[in-house]
């Protein structure tokens, strides 16, 4: 029996979720990834005494816009407030956030794990500015300090302690990210840390209303790492309460390299953030008419245009999933759909050729070259004749490395299919000729041998005759 | 409420001020002082009135989303104590 098998997870996330605006939240400095060390930064961002923050009304909107798709209710007041805390990747000893009036509350999201729906509430998500980054030196002797990220815009969203299992986190950050990509705010990258999370997890008996307590697991850098952080700090809780011990209340780091989590105790003091209203900023009042103008601007999301395919192409709830995970995906597939009107071929190419190609080589979707017209007027091409499937598959990769038109690469290459039946005949008969064995073999009741034939005729062909015809005029030759 | 020598301690421990037994006596009284002057709000009846974050009216003041030119690597260092390769040093800060 799993050592797991008494008690039941209780897991609440918290995602800090940059958004890709083109300035910081208070000030005119960039927010581009990758610049030399503090050459973005300002007067306001450094935390230079007298200066004045103002806030950028695209970080609110895309605040606005992220909350409203994950079904929060938007505050019509709110504020910010400062939470101080002495640190060096925060120049001014406070983050400027959001305490008891956050821009969205009270929202959730549908996850999907082992085939069934689950709801997961979200408490809340605000506004705030992201702190600096820190690198140690070697030896332990110095801290250096890029201020260049200090200011950028963050949301951070806050989870019901509603998820029950690593597979079910995973799940719901995977669904998190799609949602923030489909509504174009963020980049949602965890390696380049545009997406990181915070976990909460406690175990309880099952039966128990109680939850037990908790720690609070930091510095999980992927989906997978997230998933194995808690996977391990569900059984290390078990092995404590086993024991009959009491797990501490603390923070733990998670270490990717030993698959271990590690207590930070010592660290952290009792929080103790002394938050207050930044008298520097003024309130924010949102009325109706600001947001539905927001509410206009979100695309059809996930849940909704997964639904969709499986009724209006009749794809599989499976197929209409994958389509839907991303939504470059999702568009390249109905920009498919213009110029063929087969949507289930179109969705076995992407979820086939496509995707095992992009899998294989480590690619982004945006870095093949294929475009959804290609495939469309590829998959035309077959259901012409003008190729076959299988010499298709070439054509497709070439596609996607060199995102050539499929005509142009078949014309190119000499790949149209020989459908001419006066053509295949004769290398029918020339096989037939060459081979008098496999064709005694058949005759004597080895189906197997008809295989043999039909390869030696494509081999001739170089895989361009048309295999039916092929299939059909062989045997025609070999039964009479 | 009345605040003791102990909440000095914890304030001026959160702010990393370093006190001296004189400066905890002398603060605390003053504080407490500070603090029965404030007590004079009470007297007045607020029932029904929303807290106040602000006391300026405006609401919304915002800019539009445009990068603008960021200080000098020179400039962002001139205020740094330590610095190594464009970046500002500070003593070692382990997790």
């Amino acid at each position: 029996m799993s050592i797991l098998a008494p008690y039941e997870t209780v897991v609440g996330l918290e995602v800090h979720v940059e958004l890709h605006t083109k300035s910081k939240i208070f000030c005119g400095c960039s927010t581009s990834f990758g610049a030399p060390p503090n050459t973005h930064t300002c007067p306001v961002c450094l935390g230079h005494p007298g200066v004045l923050p103002v806030l950028n009304r695209q970080a609110v909107e895309y605040a606005m816009k992220a909350a409203m798709a994950i079904n929060c209710e938007i505050a019509e007041w709110c504020k910010f407030d400062r939470k101080n805390y002495f640190y060096p990747d925060s120049p001014k000893a406070y983050q400027i956030s959001q305490y008891d009036q956050p821009i969205g509350s009270n929202g959730w999201i549908d996850i999907e794990v082992n085939g069934k729906t689950k709801r997961i509430g979200i408490t809340r998500l605000h506004l705030e500015e992201d702190a600096g980054k820190l690198t140690h030196t070697g030896g332990g002797l110095g801290s250096l300090v890029d201020f260049n990220r200090v200011g950028t815009p963050l949301v951070e969203i806050v989870s019901e302690p509603d998820i029950r299992s690593p597979e079910e986190a995973k799940a719901y950050l995977e669904k998190l990210r799609a949602i923030m990509l489909y509504c174009d705010v963020s980049d949602v990258k965890m390696e380049e840390g545009s997406m990181r999370c915070d976990a909460n997890i406690s175990l309880r008996p099952h039966g128990q209303e109680k939850f037990g307590i908790r720690a609070e697991l930091k510095n999980m850098n992927s989906f997978r790492g997230v998933q194995r952080g808690l996977e391990y700090e569900q059984i290390r809780q078990a092995e404590i309460l086993d024991g009959g011990g009491e797990v501490v209340q603390e923070t733990r780091r998670w270490d990717e390299a030993q698959a271990k989590t590690f207590s930070m105790r010592g660290k952290e003091e009792a929080h103790d953030y002394r938050y207050f209203p930044d008298p520097d900023l003024v309130r924010l009042h949102i009325d109706k008419e600001w947001q539905e103008r927001v509410r206009a601007t979100i695309p059809e999301l996930p849940d909704a245009r997964q639904a969709r395919y499986a009724e209006q192409y009749g794809l599989p709830s499976y197929d209409a999933g994958v389509l839907t995970s991303s939504m470059k995906l999702a568009d390249f597939f109905e920009e498919s759909l213009k110029y063929t009107s087969d949507a289930k071929a179109s969705a076995n190419w992407i979820m086939g050729d496509l995707l095992g190609y992009l899998n294989a080589n480590g690619l982004e979707l945006d870095q093949a070259k294929v475009t959804g017209q290609g495939l469309g007027e590829m998959i035309g091409l077959i259901e012409k004749g003008t190729i076959s499937s299988k010499i298709a598959k070439a054509v497709f990769k070439t596609m996607i490395e060199t995102g050539k038109a499929p005509q142009a690469i078949v014309e190119e290459q000499g790949l149209v299919q020989i459908s001419d039946e006066g053509a295949i005949l004769a290398i029918v008969d020339k096989v037939i000729a060459a081979n008098p064995q496999s064709v005694e073999d058949f005759r004597g009741g080895k189906d197997k041998a008809i295989g043999f034939l039909v390869g030696q005729i494509m081999k001739e062909t170089k895989g361009k005759a048309n295999p039916g015809l092929v299939n059909k005029m062989l045997m025609d030759r070999l039964r009479s | 409420m009345s605040i003791t020598v102990k909440d000095v301690e914890h304030v001026a421990n959160l702010a990393r001020l370093a006190l001296t037994e004189a400066e905890k006596e002398q603060f605390t009284g003053q504080l407490n002082a500070i603090l029965k002057y404030a007590d004079k709000l009470n007297e007045l009846n607020t029932d029904g009135i929303e807290p106040t974050s602000h006391v300026r009216p405006m609401v919304n003041v915002m800019r539009e989303d445009k990068v603008a030119e960021s200080l000098s690597i020179e400039k962002v260092l001139l205020n740094a104590p330590d610095e190594e390769d464009g970046q500002i040093k500070v003593p070692a800060v382990l997790e």
